[in-house]
């Protein structure tokens, strides 16, 4: 299942960072941060709930990059 | 701007003009430091936070970082030494001018793409009672009847069920002529309705309308990365550490060698505050948010001029075509035939392409319809009897009570009439009527208005080689070749073929050059994934096109090819501009830094300002028109 999310961040490395959060977290098969549209495309893996999973993402995002926001 | 822009400026603006008046105020030793620490801390407070969490989050090596250091370091100094705190400000508010510029610049350049794409429908007009209300698109079912005004879009892809308009599809293919349309035509959503009141059947929802996938598709577009920019992450997750340890090394190294190896005063001082500048000067952010950038407004540029790119990644291997192979039909030909010419007719041409129409008046075969439109009356089916198809032959019927046989050769060998051949390529109908030879009517395929200037246009892009695969016969693929100018041609292929054909190109093009096909992505899907860029005409609408393409060019005008190319030309250009130049500058003034020529000014130059002209020269690549 795949499903796009909006974003908030300020710089195209931070975005860098946010992707790399977003690739290791459980649940996720692939994710892809698209700084020019702030947009996040997650893969999720079978049998994850989007919704659990997008909150872990959002904890690993803030983890590394303090100043950035998901909008679930 | 946005408020946190807004806030940042204020920021910037009380930062500095309390710089600027503490320079008046006579005041030494502690009271000076901690005059001096108001402003710091209203402009750097933020970045020493980031900085602290980044350590503590384990995620240590960034811009936040650098700065932290790079300002602190300044203020020790200041405090020991100099009383110069100015400097440590400066470099703090430059920064955050740079940052604030970036995010301005970004923002803007967002919005501009944007706009340029801004083809999204915001709503749809239903008729309920004779009044129009508006309608989410989104929640319009297929089958129903929507209403679009003069000036309004279309917003769902229909069948036009009353009125006539001319539809501005520029939005949608970069062609600035409106086409018309009328009553039982397709229109797809995008269009701007320019003259008449419609009334359209939706075909389609919103959701799979010509629209919302092309916005779908540009938008992830740029998801797609590129080479250079998956080698400018890389970069940056290299470079940022290695530099931050060179700086450690270059403020110890030195003088624990002055000290010890060579018995001399050690300089502290001097060799932190070179290793300070080094941190400064060393900021990837030039690089990493003008690649990125550049390629969005690559990619904005080119779907503003019709045409549409899956990915950066797309932009860069088409910047590197040598080789483009064409499929003929629909490509660079329309795909529809026609009446080209009547030979060695003894009666009136008009008469006998009416024998002609009415004894093939049974087939829908395209040739048949050909014919059809070529007499352009109405057809009385009660004229003709006894028709008869022989398959593979042609037909022969009475019309009027005439016979009449319309075939090839082989029909005219089988009833014993004497034919002339014809020096024309095409498909040739010859005609008996009352069983004497009447003439024969040419119809081909006809080229496309642009098609020969397409191919030119390629040479003189770079192409070195454009070859045509078709599965037409020989004769007719060797006399459109000839006329487009194009060097190579192989015909009569199987879809299967033409899978080998592409595949033995590949094999034989110069290792650099990349190969890019060019098809109508009706049946030839399979070879424009096997390419490594794939060209797909006829995206109107057509759905396989979309999917299996690369590149998709929205009016199907094989002059566009040669544009696309050019638009990912100047694109890639930019990006190696930004590259050798960031890092070019960057490197000179990193040495200029290490042997303390350089001070934390230039440091700041080489930083804001390096990412201030690579943002503005990024920008360009939005500006395709006039390539």
């Amino acid at each position: 299942m795949k499903k796009s999310y909006k974003i908030d961040v300020d710089c195209a490395n931070c975005a860098n960072k946010m992707e790399q959060a977003a690739k290791n977290t459980a649940g996720v098969k692939d994710a892809v941060v698209n700084f020019m549209t702030l947009k996040m495309n997650v893969e999720f893996e079978e049998g994850h709930d989007a919704k659990a999973v997008m909150q872990e993402v959002r904890k690993n995002c803030k983890r590394v990059e303090d100043d950035c926001e998901i909008f679930l | 701007m946005s408020k946190k822009q807004k806030k940042m400026l204020a920021r910037i603006l009380i930062a500095a003009a309390l710089m600027i008046g503490l320079h008046f105020v006579p005041a030494g030793g502690m009271a000076r430091f901690i005059l001096y620490l108001v402003p710091y801390l209203i402009i750097g407070y933020d970045i020493l936070l980031k900085a602290f969490k980044g350590v503590k989050n384990r995620q240590p090596f960034d811009e936040s970082l650098l700065m932290a250091v790079a300002t602190v370091g300044a203020i020790v100094i200041a405090l020991t030494d100099s009383g110069d705190y100015t400097e440590a400000i400066a470099v703090m508010l430059f920064y955050q001018v740079g940052e604030w510029f970036q995010s301005y610049a970004v923002g803007k350049s967002r919005r501009n793409i944007s706009d340029l794409m801004d083809i999204r429908p915001d709503y749809a007009n239903i008729e309920t009672d004779g009044k129009l209300t508006q309608a989410d698109p989104d929640e319009v079912e297929i089958g129903s009847v929507i209403v679009v005004q003069p000036g309004e879009k279309v917003p769902i892809d229909g069948i036009i069920i009353e009125g006539s308009t001319a539809l501005d599809t520029s939005a949608l293919t970069g062609e600035s002529l409106p086409r018309e349309a009328g009553e039982g035509d397709e229109v797809i959503s995008g269009c701007i309705n320019m003259t008449g009141v419609l009334k359209i059947r939706t075909t389609k929802e919103f959701g799979d309308s010509t629209v919302s996938k092309i916005l779908d598709l540009v938008e992830n577009a740029s998801s797609r990365k590129s080479r250079s920019e998956a080698f400018i992450t890389r970069f940056a997750r290299i470079y940022t550490p290695a530099v931050v340890y060179s700086a450690i090394a270059l403020a110890v190294l030195p003088p624990l060698v002055r000290m010890f190896g060579m018995g001399l005063d050690a300089q502290w001082e001097t060799w932190v505050y070179r290793a300070l500048t080094f941190l400064v000067i060393s900021c990837p952010c030039a690089l990493v948010i003008s690649i990125p950038l550049s390629f969005f407004a690559g990619i904005g540029g080119a779907s503003n001029a019709g045409v549409l790119v899956k990915g950066s990644n797309y932009l860069e291997i088409l910047s590197q075509t040598k080789y483009v192979v064409f499929d003929k039909t629909g490509t660079l030909t329309q795909g529809v035939f026609e009446v080209n010419e009547v030979h060695h007719n003894e009666m009136d041409r008009e008469q006998l392409l009416e024998y002609a129409a009415l004894a093939e008046s049974a087939s829908s075969h395209p040739i048949s319809r050909s014919l059809q439109r070529a007499y352009g009356k109405e057809i009385d089916r009660s004229r003709v009897t006894e028709i008869r198809e022989i398959s593979g032959n042609g037909v022969t019927a009475k019309v009027d009570g005439v016979d009449v046989a319309a075939g090839n050769s082989k029909l005219m060998d089988r009833l014993g009439v004497k034919w002339i051949d014809c020096h024309q390529s095409g498909t040739i109908i010859h005609m008996a009527v009352d069983g004497r030879y009447a003439g024969h009517i040419v119809i081909s395929d006809i080229e496309k208005p642009h098609a020969r200037e397409a191919v030119r246009a390629l040479k003189r892009s770079g192409v070195e080689k454009t070859v045509m695969l078709t599965g037409d016969s020989r004769k007719v693929a060797e006399h459109v070749a000839a006329d487009l100018g194009i060097d190579e041609v192989h015909a009569e292929l199987l879809p299967a073929d033409k899978v080998a054909k592409v595949e033995e190109l590949l094999a034989r093009k110069p290792a650099k050059g990349k190969l890019a096909f060019v098809g109508d992505g009706i049946n030839d899907a399979p070879v424009l994934s096997r390419a490594d860029i794939g060209i797909a005409m006829g995206a109107m609408g057509s759905d396989a096109a979309i999917e299996a393409a690369d590149i998709v060019l929205m009016d199907d005008d094989p002059l566009k090819i040669a544009k696309a190319i050019r638009i990912s030309r100047k694109c890639l250009r930019i990006v190696y501009e930004n590259i050798w130049f960031a890092i070019g500058v960057k490197l000179i003034c990193l040495v200029l830094g290490a042997v303390g020529v350089a001070n934390m000014w230039l440091a700041i130059f080489a930083d804001v300002g390096v990412m201030i002209i690579a943002v503005l020269n990024a920008i360009r690549a939005l500006f395709v028109k006039k390539l």
